[in-house]
């Protein structure tokens, strides 16, 4: 912003203090992550008796590091929680996103009595917490005896998701232009076939800002798959296995720095590798209920 | 925003040789209300019919593998069979119902999982623990006379004013700073900043076990960094987690460091939409940066401010996991949201826990309106 305005000499004075600031926040910042990533390579009797900052004296000291943290805690459910984790979250991610889809084109291209009433209801529900959700939706699923099983999770996942998905698609395939459609339409394209090759094609921005908010949003949930797929040691994912570990206390404290970096270690190479689509999901998603 | 429908017949049907009293007709209403519910429901059957999804000893990736084709393959499947169905329609009729194949099962699967389960949840903070006998405001009642609710209420409302404060006050100072520096340094530590918004909260409260963990005198070294700085200095250990009020302040340390990204990300994108010529402009009559930044920057991004702000606060309000893990809500750090889990699941009582839900839902609904109201105002100006 003033990177030309600002004369050389001020430059020079005025911006050490910023860079030093700047730099002291971020050191402070990265300090908690930095120090359980080097726990988690640490030998378990190390991790328990000093602090992680300790290693900076002996640095090349071999025997102090190692990978049995990591492999451990892949072998003790977080392996299989991983997999349940995956199986959780793309399902849970496309079939909100198709149904939205779907739905926004209805709302922004063909014409229907009480369209307009319909948008304004779903966009409305984003006000609705999940919270609300969990006591009825629970009981449905004890009764019909699904609770413990994905698609249930799924399911629960595309209802809290949609509001936000639908307002977000709606709005983005409103704004294209109604020449392509039109002229499609007058090549004889029907509604499904101009929503297939055009639509979806036109907007792959927003489902893919979309879909990796909701990914995320998803991989790091902890409360709906808490209730709805529950703590049997089968079908547990990500979150609930690491806070069950985090839960037993001094015992396990030597594999959670591992465990945890298991379970981020996907949403941060969504971070790392598709920063500017997660930016522009995370701003669009800023009003999710 | 609204867009002409283009693709509908605008001419009128040729007059039919009978008499036909309505434009829909009760026959086309119910084909409707059928082509919406058709995909849902069959979807939800066909999935829960595979039972190999529940096989518990099935093999983990094939599992995965089926879930995932099932999943994605099944839901475009019904979507094209009802597209195909409605299209043997006749002309007429096809065209009128085919929009209900698209939106319906939206409106289906969002009145099952968010309608119904808001007029449910509402219905049972009448009534008792078991949902049995009606109560009237019973369950209101003991939430706002019971310490152990008033407590975990004061909590949330500390929450929601320390967070959001020093996740914008942080994220806008970093954002300002940022901006003066070279475009390298500054990418950097943006992402820095920014990267615990990858981190869940259950993650994020076991990064920062390790921050507050506690070794009694005599028990070993301090493991945790902030003892070990607090020892350094000539002080006895301290059990972070459990020195009233001020665990509550630590377990907010972690919401604002996950959250300051965020609003960082934000604001910097909304600083670096400040026009130059602006603030030259305020630099030529001798303005001073702090100045300028008070009296030009801020007042430009000020609506970009209160979206983050709100935004943050709505997060803040529902935080739960952070409090369960870390504390379980014990030692005077409950909050709302997770005293709602604790009485619905660990206390069995679902009035209670549904009275704690309608106010978790009552509290964000103007601040909602407020930011879409907000939003849309500025789509217009746009």
């Amino acid at each position: 912003m003033s990177k030309v305005t600002t004369a050389p000499g001020v430059r020079q004075t005025g911006r050490l203090p910023i860079y030093l600031t700047v730099g002291l926040i971020t050191a402070l910042w990265s300090v908690p992550t930095v120090g359980l990533l080097i726990n988690s390579f640490r030998e378990p009797r190390t991790i328990r008796g000093s602090g992680w900052w300790t290693v900076f004296g002996s640095l090349f000291d071999s025997t102090a590091w190692t990978l049995g943290n990591y492999s451990r805690v892949l072998d003790e459910g977080f392996g299989n929680a991983f997999a349940n984790t995956l199986a959780v979250s793309i399902p849970s991610v496309v079939i909100p996103i198709t149904i939205a889809a779907f739905a926004a084109y209805a709302f922004a291209w063909m014409n229907f009595p009480g369209r307009n009433l319909l948008f304004a209801g779903v966009v409305g529900l984003m006000v609705v917490p999940l919270q609300m959700a969990l006591i009825p939706i629970l009981r449905i699923y004890t009764n019909i005896g699904v609770t413990g099983t994905y698609p249930a999770v799924w399911l629960a996942h595309a209802g809290f998701g949609l509001p936000l998905a639908v307002y977000l698609l709606r709005n983005y395939m409103g704004s294209l232009p109604s020449s392509i459609i039109e002229s499609a339409s007058i090549d004889g394209a029907d509604h499904f076939s101009i929503f297939r090759r055009l639509i979806i094609p036109l907007s792959v921005p927003v489902l893919a800002s979309f879909s990796i908010f909701q990914f995320l949003w998803v991989w790091n949930d902890y409360l709906v798959a808490l209730v709805f797929l529950g703590i049997e040691p089968q079908s547990r994912v990500l979150t609930v296995e690491l806070a069950d570990l985090a839960g037993r206390g001094e015992g396990a404290l030597n594999l959670l720095p591992a465990a945890a970096f298991v379970t981020m270690v996907l949403p941060l190479a969504v971070f790392f590798g598709l920063q500017r689509f997660f930016v522009r999901g995370m701003t669009a998603g800023s009003v999710k209920g | 925003m609204t867009t002409p429908p283009v693709l509908e017949q605008e001419n009128p049907p040729p007059p039919a040789p009978i008499a036909q009293p309505q434009e829909d007709g009760f026959g086309v209403w119910i084909l409707r209300v059928l082509s919406a519910l058709v995909v849902p429901i069959v979807v939800i059957v066909f999935f829960f019919a595979f039972g190999f999804l529940k096989d518990e000893n099935a093999n983990k990736a094939v599992q995965v593998l089926v879930a995932v084709v099932v999943g994605i393959g099944g839901v475009w499947a019904m979507y094209w069979g009802m597209d195909r169905l409605v299209a043997m329609l006749p002309n007429r009729a096809e065209a009128s119902v085919r929009p209900f194949v698209f939106v319906g099962p939206a409106l289906a699967i969002l009145s099952f999982y968010l309608v119904y389960p808001a007029v449910n949840t509402t219905i049972i903070s009448f009534k008792d623990a078991r949902s049995a006998n009606w109560v009237g405001f019973d369950n209101y009642a003991r939430v706002f006379t019971e310490s152990e609710y008033l407590i975990s209420m004061r909590n949330s409302v500390i929450w929601v004013l320390v967070v959001p404060f020093f996740a914008v006050a942080i994220g806008l100072a970093f954002a300002t700073m940022a901006d003066k520096m070279s475009s390298r340094a500054e990418s950097v530590s943006k992402s820095l900043i920014f990267l615990p918004m990858a981190i869940s909260f259950v993650g994020a409260s076991v990064v920062w076990t390790f921050v507050y963990a506690f070794r009694p005198e005599g028990f070993g070294e301090q493991i945790g960094i902030l003892n070990a700085i607090w020892t350094n200095l000539g002080n006895d250990p301290i059990f972070w987690l459990s020195q009233q009020p001020w665990n509550n302040l630590m377990l907010m340390v972690i919401l604002v460091w996950l959250q300051t990204g965020f609003s960082m990300v934000i604001l910097s994108s909304a600083i670096k939409g400040v026009p130059d010529v602006l603030l030259e402009a305020a630099r030529i009559d001798g303005a001073t940066e702090w100045y300028a930044f008070w009296k030009v920057v801020f007042p430009s991004i000020f609506s970009t401010v209160v979206v983050v702000w709100t935004t943050v606060l709505i997060t803040v309000w529902k935080v739960f996991d952070i409090v369960w893990v870390m504390t379980g809500g014990q030692n005077g750090t409950q909050v709302v949201a997770q005293q709602m889990v604790q009485e619905f699941f660990s206390n069995r009582n679902n009035g209670v826990g549904a009275a704690l839900a309608v106010l978790l839902f009552i509290a964000v609904v103007p601040i909602l309106i407020l930011n879409v109201r907000r939003f849309q105002a500025e789509e217009a100006v746009r």
